[in-house]
């Protein structure tokens, strides 16, 4: 028997595949062995996997081979998650072998997609988008056949279908935390700091004096856990928003404070002698050169900032807050052994976060389209 | 003269397209060279005439599209695999947490020679570039003609008969140029290696070679090869003497053939 | 003398300036809660004796830098080192699991940055992940960790260190991930001419490469591990650490206590990153970096 298109994972798929066939026969032949998952469903995703596997080694086509593989892969992952409905927690080898198999398809699959270089835009864009994919799905696949299979308890970690339920069940209490915390607290608070970064790193650059000494005191604090502030502005600002606020704007001052300070230094000794040669005043040497050049620089700070902003407000909500906030629900849920609201509390927040760093970033190509690695990539 | 010394060089009808953004690029057609051993053989010709490419097939960097090559009467690939060659870039490429003798010594380590062979070779190529006294210097501590000097050095480490240099003194002021021109002829007379020398100066190509390929671009390829009748010994001052200036003309000539400057 | 001139003098009068400020906003802060107690005591002190009042209540609303500083040396130096009120005895709890949790992190980040860039697969499904993962508050999750792992009965060091470990893995694995990949494509082009092999090329090359790289993010580490082992003492009920100790503060509005807990914590941060710098320096040193 010859493979045209061999490779590790499947050597080690058909072996499984083989054993699990065999452990799937002689638990169904038993009469006392309980079920492992339905049997149905299970034969079906053996076939699967085993189908899936000989026609991706005989077929030329590579992207031919990486449909079969997916299909085979997700689909066996389908009917598994099926089977073991109802029979949580008496999930046998079977069951974790035929997972195995599955996730190894799923690998074989993704490695035949890295191999590809697309030269179409629309192919390696499609490619960027499904490998990353297909890795997560598996992770999250993965973690709810064994938090399922296994039977882990409820609240050390709960399967992510029961997250995803939650989510959804409780919209109107994650939207009212969302309001709390990000459209009060973050954003005001990422607003003004940043802006008052901004303006002093102006001062500062037009103050050399200034200069010289905020920047190492800026360096310096921006490793020094500032969130330690938050109990304080507590007490100064009460258990509402604007104590959050606060405790934000003081975590983003100091990098908006040195990256645009950084920034200003950034335009090169040609550009500015070229300003001076036209007998530019500062201002216009700022607008028109300076601020521009600094720009890289700026976003990197609003980056940065807007993860430190989510944490910061998230975290000061543990010292004191009134009922509702993300991380209020996080540290009271917590208490409650509610871990399947904390998970959907922090599945909110994963998404908030990416999502204010998509749009700062967003901004960011928009207005430094000329910088290379805008350019580039 | 290099009609019955075996051929260090070979290629026939070579060809090379690199797929770009913008489409196919020719970036070597129908390229046929032979390359005698001891020769010294320079290419000339403006950016994107392929001469650079053309020295990176020969190194096995870049894998041609079809035609023949063949180093030592190897392919490349088996060339590079028995390190046929010593291969200078256009920067001097040193490790900057290696000391100048550590940079020397890194193709020594890693094809795995004793610690006493390794110390004799790189006093001996130490010798040959004129930098014994620099060994325990770091690359930042030397000026750049020292260091492309010190990457001669490391080039010459594995004692293989083929030197490969891309325009080495390119980034390098004229003064320092010079400089380094007499001592790599004078390297190239005492050894008796093959050198292949990218570089895009008329006098530096005239003054270094006995044969000059001319190449032009769109598609990359050779337009012609003039054979060098300047004598062995070279003082610098050959660049004044009528011989110099004659071929430095027919290269001119061969260049402007190649209507490379019409855009 | 010039770094004098150029650094050391504007940072001093920087901090002067500061330390002033600070006072002036002691004052104000906390004049109405000392007017309010002079009325009801029927006394009307003076100007310097209610400013020198303002400056001496035991729970100020912002205390002042020398009751802060009193308060900081009384529990730092004149406690025993067992006492769990001395400052020494919180900061090496929060320390010990920082450095733990640091060292983990340090260490799969080498590994997953090795993966990343020796596995293509690796590199283009698990790296998106990495970059994407980054811009999540990470923090959240440090509550459910600690509870969740007392609930199994893991209590005390793991789970904190266990949480400086996720957060210092990140930067770690982005930053060696960058500086394997630092090598220039004519130093890849010279290994290639040797005909080196993948790990010649790793070891001679790609790992001296990445030094600068791995200091860089460590710093950046270090800081993280530290804030992670601070916020996950919060849920623990204020057991010790730098973090039970403004929990505590907060709890009983010892403002005092929070402050000097505050500058306890800056203390070990600015440490520990100088720390990292010096070695970063002084491997930058041993092979052959430029002196700055």
């Amino acid at each position: 028997m010859r493979f045209p298109n061999h490779s590790w994972q499947t050597w080690i798929v058909l072996p499984f595949a083989g054993l699990l066939a065999f452990l799937f026969a002689s638990m169904n032949g038993v009469p006392s062995a309980p079920p492992p998952y339905g049997t149905l469903s299970g034969g079906v995703a053996i076939a699967l996997v085993l189908i899936s596997t000989l026609a991706a080694n005989y077929t030329s086509n590579r992207l031919l081979e990486a449909v079969f593989l997916f299909a085979g892969a997700h689909g066996a992952a389908f009917f598994l998650l099926a089977g073991i409905k109802g029979h949580e927690g008496t999930a046998g080898p079977a069951y974790y072998l035929l997972l195995a198999s599955a996730w190894l398809l799923a690998w074989r699959c993704v490695t035949i997609l890295s191999g590809r270089r697309a030269t179409a835009r629309p192919m390696s864009i499609a490619l960027r988008l499904i490998i990353p994919a297909i890795f997560g799905a598996w992770i999250l696949i993965i973690w709810e056949a064994v938090t399922r299979g296994a039977g882990i308890p409820f609240i050390l970690l709960p399967p992510p279908s029961a997250i995803g339920a939650r989510i959804a069940n409780s919209l109107p209490i994650l939207g009212s935390d969302v309001r709390q915390t990000i459209f009060k607290a973050v954003l005001i608070g990422y607003v003004v700091g940043n802006l008052a970064g901004f303006v002093v790193a102006i001062l500062a650059d037009r103050v050399p004096f200034l200069r010289r000494g905020l920047l190492p005191i800026g360096n310096m604090v921006s490793a020094l856990p500032i969130i330690g502030v938050a109990p304080i502005m507590v007490m100064w600002f009460g258990f509402d928003w604007p104590s959050k606020a606060a405790v934000v704007i003081i975590m983003t001052f100091f990098p908006m404070l040195v990256n645009t300070v950084a920034g200003l230094a950034a335009s090169g000794h040609m550009e500015r002698d070229l300003m001076r040669t036209y007998a530019s005043g500062y201002w216009p040497t700022l607008l028109k050169l300076r601020l521009p050049a600094a720009m890289p620089f700026i976003f990197n700070a609003l980056k940065i900032n807007s993860t430190l902003a989510l944490i910061g407000a998230i975290v000061a909500e543990f010292f004191g807050t009134p009922v509702v906030g993300m991380g209020f629900r996080i540290s009271t849920e917590v208490g409650r052994m509610n871990i399947d609201m904390v998970w959907a509390e922090i599945a909110v927040a994963a998404l908030a976060g990416s999502v204010f760093y998509g749009v700062v970033a967003l901004i960011e190509r928009a207005v430094t389209f000329w910088h290379p690695s805008v350019r580039g990539g | 003269m290099t009609g019955n010394s075996p051929a260090v060089v070979s290629a026939s009808k070579l060809d090379l397209t690199f797929q770009t953004n913008d489409g196919p690029v020719r970036a070597l057609s129908n390229v046929d060279l032979t390359i005698g051993k001891g020769e010294f053989v320079s290419f000339i010709g403006p950016s994107g005439c392929g001469k650079t490419t053309l020295l990176r097939v020969i190194a096995d960097l870049e894998k041609p599209t079809s035609g023949t090559i063949s180093v030592n009467g190897m392919t490349p690939e088996q060339a590079r695999e028995k390190r046929a060659y010593g291969y200078v870039f256009q920067a001097a490429a040193l490790f900057p947490w290696r000391t100048i003798e550590r940079n020397v010594a890194l193709p020594l380590e890693i094809i795995g020679l004793s610690q006493a062979e390794q110390a004799e070779r790189i006093k001996r190529t130490m010798e040959l570039v004129n930098l014994s006294g620099f060994e325990k210097k770091y690359p930042w501590q030397l000026s750049g003609g020292m260091q492309q000097r010190a990457s001669i050095a490391r080039a010459l480490a594995f004692d293989a008969d083929l030197l490969l240099m891309d325009e080495p003194f390119g980034a390098l002021d004229e003064i320092v140029r010079d400089h380094l021109n007499e001592q790599l002829l004078d390297l190239w007379g005492r050894t008796n290696k093959t050198i292949c020398f990218v570089t895009h100066s008329i006098p530096e190509a005239v003054y270094l070679s006995t044969r000059i390929v001319v190449m032009s671009p769109r598609p990359g390829r050779v337009t012609d090869i003039i054979e060098s009748t300047l004598p062995s010994k070279r003082p610098l001052d050959i660049r004044e003497t009528p011989e110099f200036l004659a071929i430095a003309a027919r290269v001119r000539d061969g260049l402007r053939a190649g209507h490379s400057y019409d855009d | 003398m010039d770094s004098f001139r150029s650094k050391i003098f504007p940072v001093t009068a920087i901090l002067a300036g500061v330390v002033v400020l600070w006072y002036v906003f002691a004052v104000i802060l906390n004049a109405p809660f000392q007017r309010d107690l002079d009325s009801r005591a029927n006394e009307t002190p003076g100007v310097v004796e209610f400013v020198g009042k303002t400056l001496a209540q035991p729970k100020p609303t912002l205390p002042a830098p020398h009751q802060v500083a009193v308060n900081f040396f009384e529990n730092t130096f004149l406690r025993s080192v067992t006492s769990n009120r001395s400052l020494v005895y919180n900061a090496w709890v929060t320390l010990s699991s920082t450095l733990l949790g640091f060292a983990f992190g340090t260490a799969l980040g080498i590994v997953i940055a090795v993966g990343i860039v020796h596995v293509a697969t690796l590199d283009r499904s698990l790296m998106p992940w990495i970059i994407a993962s980054q811009t999540i508050p990470i923090l959240a999750v440090a509550p459910m960790i600690i509870v969740v792992l007392a609930a199994v009965g893991i209590t005390g060091l793991i789970p904190k260190a266990l949480i400086s470990t996720y957060l210092s893995f990140f930067p770690v694995a982005v930053g060696m991930v960058k500086g394997l990949r630092s090598p220039e494509l004519m130093h890849l082009d010279l290994m290639h001419t040797y005909n080196a092999s993948r790990s010649q090329t790793f070891w001679k090359l790609r790992v001296p490469a990445s030094v600068p790289f791995l200091f860089t993010s460590m710093k950046v580490a270090v800081a993280a591990s530290l804030v992670g082992a601070i916020v996950g003492e919060l849920p623990t009920g204020a057991v010790a650490g730098i973090g039970a100790k403004l929990l505590a503060g907060a709890y009983y509005s010892q403002t005092v206590d929070i402050w000097s807990a505050l500058v306890a914590g800056s203390i070990v941060a600015a440490l520990l990153v100088m720390v990292v710098g010096i070695a970063g320096r002084l491997v930058d040193r041993a092979m052959g970096g430029r002196p700055a």
